[in-house]
């Protein structure tokens, strides 16, 4: 797997981690590890061209599934770290991977200003509206009524909306999934990363061991993609719109994407030239110095 | 002390412009060749409160603000109340007449009037009573006028050409009517010299670090660590360095912790309360193994404290940040000068042990305004990045990230190398990065990874000088300090030797890892020890016992949130020896 002949095509296979996936039998997250692999091969990318950033859950245990660079960061603190990275160099594809606890709870402020950020990252969040790997209690996607270990007499907190925050917030492409749909989610990843900027995709992925409201049987029959009711995702009105609705229907597919906005990574003249700053010679120059010191004269 | 040495104070409101003439004579004294050091009292206020600018120049090296004030500038009538009484014979106060009146001075102090309106002219900008402030500083120093106006044209170049006459106009009115109405100064200034340069001490911090090779610096604004950010910002794009402010310290310390991981030299600032948001990021760094360095500039707490006064009062806070037993660095720079010509080294041992490396400083030595002699502005120290792996070699395939190795020290790839895909991770893990937290956690595993991560502080304490008394062996006594002390201490050892006592000075500055043998050594050859910390309960002194088990015989504890006068240290220790007190806290006579 070493070789690294660009005309090697890769198969999803050639993305397994390490280890094994701990996840429980029948956990969301199988569909998600699988159609990224998935996506990635049919994109043509390198393990070693793509970093792939997680927290702590469930979910944030991605990259040790997944072959290409990882870090396996703090709960909560993916998108910083994942920011960092980017900037640190920017020709790797930065794939974030958690959880909705770790992203929309713990993590809520990063993902505020990361999607105002406009990086060019995809944040891939698996959401299962529960706490899982702390045994069951609401998370901040958890619905009104929510009965968990913490909340025994039912959630009373309206649940968090990532669709329309990120719109809000400023995120140039917001998409959601569905771990039983592989064929709308491999080609929503796809789009993910081939987005110039900050992409939410959130994936409903059932944990089938703690939530057992939001279960399969509870989304199949939801589920409708956006792609086949003619919905326009240029217009951010629309895509919050569609975002608020939950009950008999659920949307998937892309609410909201727009190229309109560069990348923090285009606005930044110190990117401009010389590559990603991690290959750049350290150290200053002598006229540099010298400028910095006439300054202080 | 013999020879020139004049101390100017400048007292007004926030907002009254007092940062503009300590900017002004700063950068006249520079290029005269004498040699300033400023302390600014001030609150966290935009507008009001009061201000109490310090400046002391001297015609050799000076480390502190001094004991006593020879001239001070009153911008308001409220400086003038406050302060006018302790001013002793031979001071001379200069003031706006127009708007302050004098009150009871001492005999012998010189009250210089200035009607401002009468020099400059009705319906004048109101700022232009500093310029007369320092015009008539200068005549009274017998400073050439032509110096001022160099610098004043220097200053106000930016803001055009009329404003920039209308100030050498009213500095020359006032010069020749301070020439003729009042008594020179009780010194006069120095002969011109080689030039000066002049600096903050933040923009010490920051200026190391671009020499050592930073490319992303990250901050969240919080005092008195601004200064960093200010100096990084405006000077990043011309040097290459990436600057970000974020949401966050949270958000600070992680995206600098990722940087670093994709391979640029990575530094972020704070002060305690942003540092203490940044704790778990620390751990990240060094259960990652990923080098980065931050400042931690102290200033007065807990929790929000006195935003604008000095303390050292984290220690503790740093050497305990983050959960877990892991290795880190900790050091605390005596001095902008003594920080410059570390930091280059931090980042050096930081990558080669792959660690973070925690910078404390304090408010003292970072809102410090000094002279530097530019012949020390080395800006091209040697870069050592350790074990680092850039390109494709033999273990592509078969590379483990967290190697065990003798020196615990596992050479980094970085990411994007083909062959040498890994994942770093905050679990325990093993030499491949496979985590052993959830499934299957192993004992032996966990003990051998931990002793890998450990070992690195071997090497790194013996890449650390060990601590070294400065003056005579045989002193009376030794006072220990640590960290923006030295000055003042280096100072106070002075006078005390004028007086007749003999004093040696033990100063600490590397602080983990921690050379104890070579401490008690010292501690224990040395007559009567006396400690000098900027905090109540002398955290340095419970660490240092902790480390060597040896007990000071006094302390000299200052907490009011002014740092220590040399004069306060003189008298603590004359209390101490003659009196056999063990505790001194000394009293702060300035009030602001």
């Amino acid at each position: 797997m070493t070789e690294t002949n660009a005309l090697t095509v890769l198969q999803p296979k050639d993305f397994k981690g390490k280890v094994d996936p701990d996840w429980c039998p029948g956990c969301g997250d199988f569909g998600v590890l699988s159609s990224l692999q998935r996506a990635v091969s049919e994109l043509g990318l390198k393990p070693h061209q793509i970093l792939t950033v997680s927290g702590i859950g469930c979910s944030s245990n991605f990259p040790g599934f997944f072959n290409s660079y990882g870090m396996h960061t703090l709960h909560g603190r993916s998108l910083p770290h994942a920011s960092g990275a980017k900037l640190s160099n920017h020709e790797m594809t930065v794939i974030v991977t958690g959880g909705d606890g770790d992203g929309y709870g713990i993590g809520g402020n990063h993902f505020t200003h990361t999607s105002r950020r406009n990086l060019d990252i995809l944040y891939l969040v698996m959401n299962n509206q529960i706490y899982g790997l702390t045994t069951g209690q609401i998370s901040p996607t958890s619905e009104v009524g929510m009965k968990t270990k913490s909340t025994p007499h039912g959630s009373i907190e309206l649940p968090f909306n990532p669709i329309a925050s990120a719109i809000t917030n400023g995120a140039t492409w917001v998409a959601r999934g569905y771990t039983g749909n592989v064929k709308q989610l491999v080609s929503l990843i796809k789009a993910g990363i081939e987005h110039k900027g900050f992409s939410l995709l959130d994936v409903f992925s059932p944990c089938v061991t703690f939530n057992k409201v939001n279960t399969y049987q509870f989304f199949r029959p939801r589920v409708q993609p956006l792609e086949d009711i003619g919905h326009d995702a240029s217009d951010w009105k629309e895509g919050i719109e569609k975002a608020m609705e939950w009950g008999e229907v659920i949307h998937t597919g892309i609410f909201f994407e727009t190229n309109a906005r560069l990348t923090l990574e285009e606005q930044e003249p110190v990117l401009d030239e010389g590559g990603p700053l991690a290959h750049r010679q350290l150290g200053l120059d002598t006229e540099q110095t010298e400028r910095i010191v006439a300054r202080m004269m | 002390m013999s020879g020139f040495d004049y101390v100017i104070t400048i007292g007004g409101a926030a907002g009254q412009g007092i940062a503009t003439p300590g900017n002004i004579l700063a950068r006249l004294f520079a290029r005269l060749g004498i040699h300033m050091y400023a302390y600014n009292a001030y609150q966290s206020i935009i507008r009001g409160g009061h201000s109490f600018l310090t400046i002391r120049c001297s015609d050799h090296e000076i480390r502190t603000h001094g004991d006593v004030i020879d001239l001070m500038i009153c911008l308001n009538q409220d400086t003038m109340d406050r302060h006018l009484e302790h001013l002793g014979p031979n001071t001379s106060v200069i003031f706006n007449s127009d708007t302050i009146e004098p009150g009871k001075a001492a005999d012998g102090v010189r009250l210089c009037p200035m009607a401002v309106t009468e020099i400059v002219g009705k319906g004048a900008n109101k700022l232009m009573q500093n310029t007369v402030a320092i015009a008539v500083t200068c005549q009274l120093l017998g400073i050439e006028f032509k110096a001022l106006e160099d610098v004043l044209n220097f200053q106000f170049s930016a803001k055009g050409e009329e404003l920039m006459a209308m100030n050498v106009k009213v500095a020359w009115a006032a010069y020749e009517h301070s020439a003729a109405n009042f008594k020179p100064a009780s010194q006069q200034a120095p002969k011109p010299g080689r030039p000066l340069a002049v600096w903050a001490g933040n923009q010490a911090f920051a200026m190391a670090a671009a020499g050592a090779g930073v490319k992303f610096y990250c901050a969240y604004p919080m005092s008195p660590s601004t200064g960093i950010l200010h100096w990084m910002a405006a000077n990043g794009r011309e040097l290459g360095i990436m600057v970000r402010q974020v949401e966050d310290e949270i958000s600070v310390i992680c995206m600098t912790v990722g940087a670093a991981h994709a391979g640029c030299r990575s530094m972020c600032a704070t002060s305690g309360g942003g540092f203490a948001l940044m704790t778990e990021g620390v751990g990240a760094a060094a259960m990652m193994e990923i080098p980065i360095v931050i400042v931690n500039v102290q200033r007065a707490g807990p929790s929000t404290g006195v935003p604008t006064k000095t303390e050292q009062g984290d220690l503790w806070q740093v050497l305990g940040a983050s959960q877990g037993d892991f290795p880190k660095l900790i050091l605390a720079p005596s001095s902008p000068l003594d920080a410059f010509q570390t930091i280059p080294e931090v980042f050096n041992l930081a990558d080669k042990y792959q660690l973070p490396a925690i910078i404390l400083s304090d408010l003292l030595i970072s809102d410090e305004t000094s002279t530097i002699d530019p012949e020390l502005l080395d800006m091209h120290p040697l870069i050592d990045r350790g074990e680092l792996i850039t390109e494709v070699g033999d273990e592509a395939g078969n590379y483990e990230r967290y190697k065990f190795t003798d020196s615990g020290i596992s050479p980094r790839a970085l990411p994007g190398i083909p062959g040498y895909e890994h994942v770093v991770a905050t679990d325990e893990h093993m030499p491949d990065g496979v985590l052993i937290s959830d499934e299957y956690t192993h004992p032996h595993k966990r003990r051998a990874m931990l002793e890998k991560r450990q070992r690195k502080m071997d090497g790194l304490l013996a890449d650390l000088p060990p601590p070294a008394i400065v003056g005579d062996a045989d002193a009376e006594v030794t006072l220990v300090g640590w960290g923006s002390t030295a000055g003042v201490i280096q100072e106070a050892i002075g006078q005390l030797a004028q007086a007749g006592v003999s004093v040696n000075h033990l100063h600490f500055k590397w602080l983990v890892p921690f050379h104890a043998d070579e401490a008690v050594q010292l501690l224990s050859s040395c007559k009567r020890t006396i400690i000098v910390e900027n905090n109540y309960s002398g955290l340095f002194h419970r660490y240092l016992r902790g480390e060597t088990g040896f007990t000071v015989d006094g302390h000299i504890r200052k907490y009011d949130g002014e740092p220590f006068k040399p004069h306060h240290i003189v008298a603590a220790v004359q209390e101490q020896l003659e009196g056999g007190e063990t505790l001194s806290v000394p009293y702060e006579e300035i009030i602001v």
